[in-house]
């Protein structure tokens, strides 16, 4: 009786999630419903298991880092707001975020800042701060499986670090990083927008 | 205590008017027209009078939703989030284009950037795939009255609550009741009835028999679900020597095609009830059934088919190609083993109205008792089962591709989505396979460009 019921009272610390995040009820109400039907045990959270069960998320070449980006700090559980908080980086970025600049309010999580982070860290592992060549190479091993030979990927490598560098110290930092992708369009290329 | 006992009398012959009254409408009514096939027309009835109350029960939630200024969820069947249905290749170049300061002629091999796209993707399908969703029941448009689909019952009013209180009554006390009895007396029948016909000689008298007990037994179950069926181009029905395959919401699907067709069975051997009910069946006409270990054996199991089919004198085979209940939005890979046989395969939609009664198992979440009662407690379960023209493997097909063919028939026909994902991904995960086609994708990207500049 009524288990299948999930309207905003249920979800737990809403408002917090909510100021937070900057979803709207909505959108809140329908990651929380996904949430609920990702954690097949009703187990009140979700572990890596439950996310690798998505046939969609395991055929990309990136899935197991996108996973560990909801585990940060060697957790092995995600609640919900764990869960809404790494999906705010995806929301769009809409007029009235941009409007208010409250120096007081931290950076919200959609900002192109947060966004160009979390891509950041999908590359850097070890959370150094630094993207390396073997780092790089690592990430490019991912998303060419056994396609490509040793050599042309380490040639790629070596040139990617090589543009992006500009201290010389073979690796790529963030401010290096952000700097290589001033140009480009984060706010809608690191998007969902989640239908009212 | 004196003065109790001529109440007691008065009450006693109440009840026993009433049940003999009940037992001669059931019989009259329900019992009656199964034998014969024929229908009064109550059940429509029925459909009708509960799409009126439905409506308005949805109305008032609306309303009261509006006075308090919220909105009502609504569900969402076909995704939750926005999609562009662009490539691979497509996008990344848009990526490129976009972020990149270097001149357009020299097509860069890698790009920082590229990353984006695998992360996206990678996030949309956290948030929705089209894969978990089908192990869910659907989720209605509007509310019927039943607790176990509501979603916003915090806009109920009292009015509203009464309807369902007498809704809860109606269901439980009466129609629970009744539909249990059904059941037990279809079942019982069934039982009976084959194992007696077992008895005759084999001929044409038997099988006559014993298509009809078959029936007639069907379709008391068939009453027994208040299941309102509406058959489609009943020309096409199965024949001998031929395999008939549906997708698969549930076991009634097996009551829903019984009650209209005279079916050879194939499934496992159980133990208990179902046990029972499965060797009383196979003595008045040839089922399939096998035992646990030989299921395991894709090869003996392929042989008894092909020997069954190639009689012509034996019943079509019912077969759901799935191999596991999904939830009627969609129809997911057909497991090619019963396409290579090379028998004619008539393919039958079955869709269902989850407005008065969800019928699709979920099995993870309930067992077989829990979902019959909930079956037993909802309005009813209305369908539509069209019967497809005959489908045979041409020349250059193999049977995936065959298979293939016929599922996508399926799925056109029924509105249904036809996805090529596998039912069984319910239990276990995605094979490796699959990645490499993504990974493939992107190297002819990066290094095909590599393989230019080395010309140049």
């Amino acid at each position: 009786m009524g288990s299948r019921s999930s309207h905003a009272a249920l979800i737990p610390d809403a408002d917090h999630i909510r100021r937070e995040t900057g979803f709207s009820q909505a959108s809140l109400l329908r990651l929380y419903h996904r949430f609920r039907a990702l954690d097949r045990n009703q187990k009140g959270y979700l572990s890596r298991v439950d996310l690798q069960q998505i046939g969609a998320l395991a055929v990309n070449p990136l899935g197991d880092r996108i996973i560990d980006s909801f585990f940060p700090d060697g957790s092995q559980r995600v609640d919900f707001s764990g869960f809404a908080r790494v999906l705010a980086h995806f929301r769009p970025v809409d007029e009235e975020d941009s409007r208010i600049q409250d120096l007081k309010q931290p950076e919200p999580l959609n900002s192109r800042m947060n966004k160009l982070r979390f891509a950041f860290q999908l590359y850097d592992l070890d959370r150094d701060g630094k993207i390396s060549r073997n780092e790089m190479l690592q990430v490019l091993r991912l998303m060419v499986g056994v396609q490509v030979t040793e050599e042309q990927l380490e040639s790629i490598a070596d040139r990617t670090v090589q543009e992006a560098d500009e201290d010389g110290d073979g690796a790529v930092s963030f401010l290096e990083f952000t700097k290589s992708l001033e140009k480009m369009n984060i706010e809608q290329k690191m998007s969902i927008r989640i239908l009212k | 205590m004196f003065l109790l006992l001529p109440f007691d009398s008065l009450i006693v012959n109440l009840l026993g008017i009433s049940l003999t009254v009940l037992f001669t409408l059931l019989l009259v009514f329900i019992i009656v027209p199964a034998i014969f096939g024929v229908s009064f027309g109550i059940r429509k009835l029925y459909m009708k009078t509960l799409l009126k109350i439905f409506a308005w029960a949805t109305l008032r939630m609306e309303r009261g939703a509006k006075e308090k200024n919220h909105q009502l969820y609504k569900p969402y069947t076909n995704g939750i989030i926005a999609k562009d249905p662009t490539s691979l290749e497509e996008e990344i170049k848009e990526i490129r284009r976009s972020g990149s300061s270097k001149a357009l002629d020299k097509t860069p091999e890698f790009e920082l950037s590229d990353i984006f796209y695998f992360c996206r993707k990678g996030m949309e399908t956290i948030m929705d795939d089209e894969v978990t969703k089908r192990f869910s029941a659907e989720e209605l448009e509007s509310w019927n009255l039943l607790s176990r689909t509501n979603y916003n019952f915090q806009y109920i009013s009292l009015r509203l609550t009464v309807l369902w209180g007498l809704g809860v009554l109606i269901r439980y006390c009466f129609l629970l009741p009744l539909r249990i009895a059904l059941a037990f007396t279809g079942i019982s029948l069934l039982v009976v009835g084959t194992t007696m016909v077992g008895y005759l000689p084999n001929g044409r008298f038997k099988e006559f028999l014993s298509k009809h007990v078959h029936l007639m037994c069907y379709r008391i179950c068939v009453r027994a679900l208040t299941a309102i069926i509406t058959y489609h181009d009943r020309k096409n029905r199965p024949r001998n020597g031929g395999i008939c395959v549906a997708n698969h919401t549930s076991p009634i699907d097996v009551i829903i095609l019984a009650s209209d067709g005279y079916y050879a069975m194939v499934g496992q051997v159980h133990g208990g009830l179902m046990g029972v009910i499965q060797r009383a069946m196979v003595k008045a006409c040839p089922h399939v059934w096998f035992e646990r270990s030989e299921v395991k054996d894709r090869h003996l199991v392929a042989k008894r088919l092909t020997e069954h089919v190639q009689d012509k004198s034996k019943l079509p085979i019912l077969i759901f190609p799935e191999g596991t209940c999904i939830n009627n939005t969609s129809v997911m890979m057909f497991k090619k083993g019963s396409f290579e046989i090379g028998a004619t395969v008539y393919p039958v939609a079955i869709k269902y109205d989850p407005q008065f009664g969800d019928a699709f198992w979920n099995s993870s979440k309930y067992g077989m008792v829990t979902y019959l009662l909930r079956m037993m407690t909802s309005w009813a379960i209305v369908c539509s089962v069209w019967y497809l023209p005959p489908m045979t493997r041409e020349k250059d097909e193999d049977a995936v591709q065959f298979a293939n063919r016929v599922k996508s028939a399926i799925a056109r026909q029924g509105g249904l989505v036809d996805l090529l994902w596998d039912g069984g991904l319910k239990r276990e995960k995605v094979k490796d396979t699959f990645k490499e086609e993504q990974q493939k994708l992107y190297s002819k990207m990066i290094v095909g460009n590599h393989q230019d500049r080395s010309r140049s």
